[in-house]
């Protein structure tokens, strides 16, 4: 009784104090929590309200984006991607950064640094979160502009994942080229960059340099065995069927699964000689991996799916570096198959798989950039400049784009011009160059990826 | 105690952010967190490579994410 008495006492109070001081009681509404969802929401019901399910264009580019990825799934994960992570992982905790950035650093031989520069993306610029910084360090603290120039063009082209899968689903002809001419063109581009803003170049601070220390130290050659024996691997198990029987390819395709097994044994030997991997649980992942390769021969997916499994209770059940390998294939894994998903989805939904037709019609693809005009390479290395890829999804989209008609000239043009360039990346290279080196450094990566798609067309015939 | 998180904002970097404060706040140490996420600013510390830990000035890890132990060890 006394209490209900005082409460309303106290109400009372506030409520004249509140007649007294403020006009208006604030809302408990708190909209800056409530406009974010309240548009996802609102977006979504748009989305569906007007969903074109009665249009053939429109569902049969559904089906497109749904039989790409499966595409994908059965015939580029398991085989080609899951490896490339276990390389990509392996190049990050073994090759040693630091020993590649002594030919980037203030003292290093100006040749050398160049080409260094332009060819250790491959091993340096593995995750895109460090080639800002790296960039920005060889510049102000290491071999200067033209270098760091270089290094920033050509690192996101010829990263292993990169290489691995424009060889593997664009054809070895783009792969290469890709890879030839990101690392010619870095040179050029940061030669120009050098000669352009040669007197603004300031005199190197004399500051030591702090070097990403090694997780561990093992001598070339190991490393170099180790890498290749996985890239073999790679290649015996993704070997395609050639065109005409007979001769080396042919031979090669037949035995491809025991040389796929036989690249797997030996690298097991490697990792159990140089890795503290132990020889009784090697011995138990082959029997592990003969057991469906000799019962369900037709299915080679079976075992090399076993052998994958086996492969990661190596790396997971030893302790040391085979640990920080599985975790930085791991990463890259985590980061990079969400959003490959996502390009490949949306690569089916606007272009359609090779052959078919997404949302977007293939004429209007074939007659903006189709043959091999300078108006098409020109019109590829824009966009492709501008254009934002996340990692390895200008693959998808390239193979929808090559399928609607796209020709092979602008297609590498794009790829010459795109994953080094996209407007937010723009903005960060201006706060770091300023804004008349960032227009300088992407006119020329245009310029240069017109015209290398304008040889490269030329000499593919189209 | 002075420390600095260098990266450009990375899941790395992030990680590495959240260790750090977590060691210092295990330490008892009185200290300061910093987050640096401007290119130019790290390259600065002459740094090659991140996420990197600079305490009171000195560059103790570049480019990987440092053990909680390792850290305690350094503002100890």
């Amino acid at each position: 009784m006394g209490e209900t008495l005082s409460i309303s006492a106290s109400n009372e109070r506030v409520d004249e104090s509140i007649r007294e001081t403020e006009p208006e009681e604030p809302s408990i509404i708190d909209w800056k929590e409530i406009w974010k969802p309240l548009i996802w929401i609102v977006g979504g019901f748009l989305l569906f309200f007007f969903l074109p399910v009665n249009s053939t264009r429109f569902t049969g580019a559904v089906i497109e984006s749904l039989a790409l990825a499966k595409w994908y799934a059965q015939e580029h994960v398991l085989l080609c991607l899951v490896p490339a992570f276990f390389i990509a992982g392996g190049v990050g905790v073994f090759v040693s950064q630091g020993s590649v950035m002594k030919y980037l650093g203030a003292g290093a031989s100006k040749v050398l640094s160049y080409g260094v520069a332009s060819v250790s993306g491959s091993v340096l610029a593995v995750c895109s979160c460090t080639v800002l910084p790296l960039f920005a360090g060889i510049w102000k603290r290491g071999a200067g502009l033209g270098p760091a120039i270089a290094f920033l063009y050509s690192g996101p082209a010829i990263n292993v994942l990169a290489i691995i899968l424009t060889a593997r689903i664009l054809g070895p002809d783009i792969g290469a080229a890709r890879a030839v001419g990101a690392i010619l063109f870095s040179v050029v581009i940061g030669l120009f960059m050098h000669l352009m803003f040669r007197k603004e170049e300031e005199a190197k601070a004399a500051a030591a340099m702090h070097m990403p220390a090694p997780e561990v130290e093992r001598p070339l050659w190991q490393t170099t065995l180790l890498f290749a024996t996985m890239v073999g691997l790679l290649v015996s198990a993704t070997w395609g069927r050639p065109e005409h029987a007979g001769g080396l390819w042919s031979a090669v395709f037949a035995a491809k699964w025991l040389l796929t097994g036989g690249f797997a044994l030996l690298l097991g030997i490697l990792m159990v000689r140089w890795m503290r991997v132990k020889v009784y649980k090697l011995v138990l992942a082959t029997a592990a991996v003969l057991v469906p390769a000799l019962m369900v021969p037709q299915y080679p997916l079976i075992a090399f799916s076993v052998g994958l499994i086996a492969f990661t209770s190596l790396l997971t059940t030893t302790r040391g570096e085979t640990e920080s390998w599985f975790t930085a294939s791991w990463d890259f894994a985590k980061q990079i198959m969400p959003l490959l998903l996502a390009g490949v989805l949306v690569a089916g939904l606007l272009l359609g798989r090779p052959g078919s037709e997404g949302l977007i019609p293939s004429g209007w693809i074939s007659s903006l950039v189709g043959g091999n005009s300078l108006w098409a390479n020109l019109f590829a290395s824009v966009v492709g400049a501008f254009m934002y890829f996340a990692t390895l999804t200008e693959v998808p989209i390239l193979q929808g784009l090559i399928g609607a008609g796209m020709g092979k000239g602008p297609a590498l043009a794009l790829l010459l011009a795109g994953p080094a360039l996209s407007l937010p990346n723009m903005l960060v290279i201006r706060s770091v160059l300023g804004t008349k080196k960032t227009l300088a450094f992407v006119v020329l990566v245009v310029v240069m990826a017109t015209a290398s798609g304008l040889i490269f067309g030329g000499l593919m015939g189209g | 105690m002075d420390i600095k998180v260098l990266g450009p904002g990375c899941a790395k970097c992030e990680q590495t952010e959240k260790i750090v404060k977590e060691a210092l706040a295990e330490s008892g140490v009185a200290g300061t967190v910093d987050k640096v996420t401007d290119v130019m600013e790290i390259a600065g510390y002459g740094v090659f490579g991140t996420p990197a830990v600079v305490v009171d000035g000195e560059v103790k890890c570049v480019g990987k994410i440092p053990k909680k132990a390792d850290v305690l060890g350094w503002i100890r």
